[in-house]
């Protein structure tokens, strides 16, 4: 255990009935990380995110964020987070579902607004602010629940499948925003399918069956199995019956 | 400050979403004139075929809000049997041979009460033995619906509140936002009173208006302070409230939570007085909160109770909206422990 880590997970278990959804998590994020999780849907992905959050707890292991036992309130005010469903009132403007989550956070609604102008730049909304969220297309309601989770300028950023729906183009800017929070030294622990956003991301975890099977950077990944590409790394490791 | 914040956010969506904020506002009063129209004040006459009859008896008879129409032993019968009068009488040696159309119990009582009524002559009684009638309560012209009314009013908010602070509960849920709020540092039962305090704002606003229809617009009989029936909506208001939010954090769904409607609602409506139970059942009422809101605007309303009548029947109501949230705080942890 390092005392400068952000996020800590020690054998982590939770289970659903029976059915064990997560197994011996041992997971470790730095301060400007930023922490893939890889692996075919149904294999526990959101609801270890939705631990680190806060929102769930793990039936037994432990998981510190910021160097406290999580779930704890004051930590959560520290996380910014992102749900695999778009959570936004709808009938709502986007500047007003800010107005309402950084009141959550506890910001002020000159600092909420003032905030509102970078974050909505960055996702490149700020046209579309006064427009109620109903009248968002799928792809603009991800991006503005992306501001969200950032407009408190949280360190700790959780982010479930944050660019499903987005086109090309805005997901390269998204991601050069991501690296330019984590060379500020936000910790970000994202959930994917994409594969070349696999590649971008600093260290990867390969998650089958509610295990952590395989850690390390995509380079590493690759040239442990003797493959070239990440997707195939997937496959090896996501596909076949191998455990590590 | 989070609480506030969660408020106004209710507040802001009823703005934005105008059928919602058209159905809080304007259904209740649409559904209060109709049943003002069906128990109000005047009923409509009824038509009586007289076969033979003495001239004295037909005057008598339309004193009885009766449409006396004259005709023949066979035009008669046509005429019940195509339903245009209720009844058709003949009258010999003082006794009268009624034929009625027995399908609508209520009209066949009016026209033999007025059949049987018409019969006696008015001297008949010393005017100075006439019973002396003193109206304690109410009045001598006292509708159904006056009497009834009070009792309406409170129903009709309760279940339109419950309705919709219920469904917009569990929309939270099912769009996800609940999740989100609960990722965030907001305590469990500052949701619940942020809930509580968005809705119930607007609920004033909403019992202030359709008290105010019934009251100024229908008339509906009221002796007492106005304040005080505000103060009695309002309070069953937050109590439909509170319930709403609470059966919506026990549904899954929105089918689940109209399920609560004749389970929870309905009921309610027959243990609140407007009908006559026998004594064993009916004091099951005693357990469901629109019991103590009808009672207290009936008190105020009919009988110009003041505060010290009524104060019981508050703190019942109060009651049951604080045990409903403490309850509702704790079903809450079904989706987050802390």
């Amino acid at each position: 255990m390092s005392a400068s880590s952000v996020i800590l997970l020690q054998q982590v278990h939770r289970s659903f009935g029976k059915k064990p959804i997560l197994q011996e998590i041992d997971l470790e994020i730095f301060p400007g990380q930023i922490y893939g999780l890889l692996g075919p849907s149904g294999c526990g992905k959101t609801t270890l995110v939705k631990i680190v959050a806060g929102i769930l707890e793990p039936a037994s292991g432990e998981t510190y964020v910021l160097n406290e036992r999580m779930p704890k309130l004051s930590v959560m005010r520290q996380i910014g987070y992102m749900a695999q469903s778009d959570a936004l009132y709808t009938s709502l403007t986007a500047l007003e579902n800010m107005l309402f989550f950084g009141a959550m956070y506890g910001m002020s609604t000159a600092q909420i607004k003032a905030r509102a102008e970078e974050v909505m730049t960055l996702v490149n909304l700020a046209e579309d602010r006064h427009k109620p969220v109903q009248a968002y297309s799928g792809g603009m309601r991800r991006r503005l629940s992306l501001a969200i989770a950032i407009l408190h300028c949280p360190p700790v950023l959780i982010l479930d499948e944050p660019t499903v729906g987005i086109d090309p183009v805005l997901r390269k800017s998204i991601w050069q925003e991501l690296q330019e929070l984590a060379r500020q030294g936000t910790a970000i622990l994202l959930t994917t399918h994409v594969m070349d956003e696999a590649d971008k991301c600093h260290t990867l975890a390969m998650m089958r069956e509610g295990r952590l099977i395989a850690k390390g950077t995509s380079r590493e990944l690759q040239e442990r199995i003797g493959v070239s590409g990440i997707e195939e790394a997937f496959i090896y490791y996501g596909g076949n019956a191998h455990e590590s | 400050m989070r609480v506030r914040a969660l408020a106004l956010r209710i507040l802001n969506q009823l703005r934005h979403d105008r059928r919602t904020l058209a159905l809080m506002l304007f259904a209740p009063i649409f559904l209060i004139t109709l049943i003002y129209f069906i128990l109000g004040g005047n009923t409509a006459p009824i038509s009586i075929a007289v076969v033979n009859a003495p001239a004295d008896y037909l005057r008598n008879l339309e004193k009885y809000n009766v449409i006396v129409q004259r005709m023949d032993a066979s035009a008669g019968s046509i005429a019940l049997e195509r339903r245009e009068v209720v009844a058709v009488v003949s009258l010999l040696d003082g006794k009268a041979s009624v034929a009625v159309d027995g399908t609508n119990p209520a009209k066949v009582k009016l026209a033999l009460a007025a059949i049987e009524g018409a019969k006696i002559s008015a001297p008949a009684v010393r005017p100075d033995l006439r019973s002396d009638v003193r109206y304690v309560y109410g009045a001598e012209d006292l509708s159904m619906f006056d009497n009834m009314g009070s009792t309406l009013i409170g129903f009709v908010i309760f279940f339109f509140v419950f309705l919709v602070a219920g469904i917009s509960f569990l929309q939270e849920r099912t769009t996800g936002t609940l999740e989100k709020l609960l990722s965030m540092p907001i305590r469990r039962w500052e949701v619940v009173v942020g809930y509580v305090l968005g809705f119930g704002v607007f609920t004033v606003l909403q019992s202030l208006i359709f008290s105010s229809f019934c009251i100024y617009v229908l008339k509906v009989m009221m002796v007492g302070s106005f304040p005080l029936v505000l103060l009695t909506t309002l309070l069953s208001a937050i109590v439909a409230l509170t319930l709403g939010i609470l059966v919506s954090t026990a549904a899954s769904n929105e089918f689940q939570m109209i399920q609560f409607i004749p389970i929870l609602i309905i009921p309610q409506v027959f243990f609140s007085g407007l009908f006559d139970l026998p004594p064993v059942i009916a004091s099951f009422g005693r357990i469901m909160p629109l019991y103590y809101v009808a009672d207290a605007l009936t008190q105020v309303m009919l009988r110009g109770g003041g505060l010290a009548d009524i104060a019981v029947d508050l703190s019942v109501l109060l009651g049951c909206a604080i045990l409903f949230m403490v309850f509702n705080t704790f079903l809450l942890k079904k989706y987050r422990r802390i």
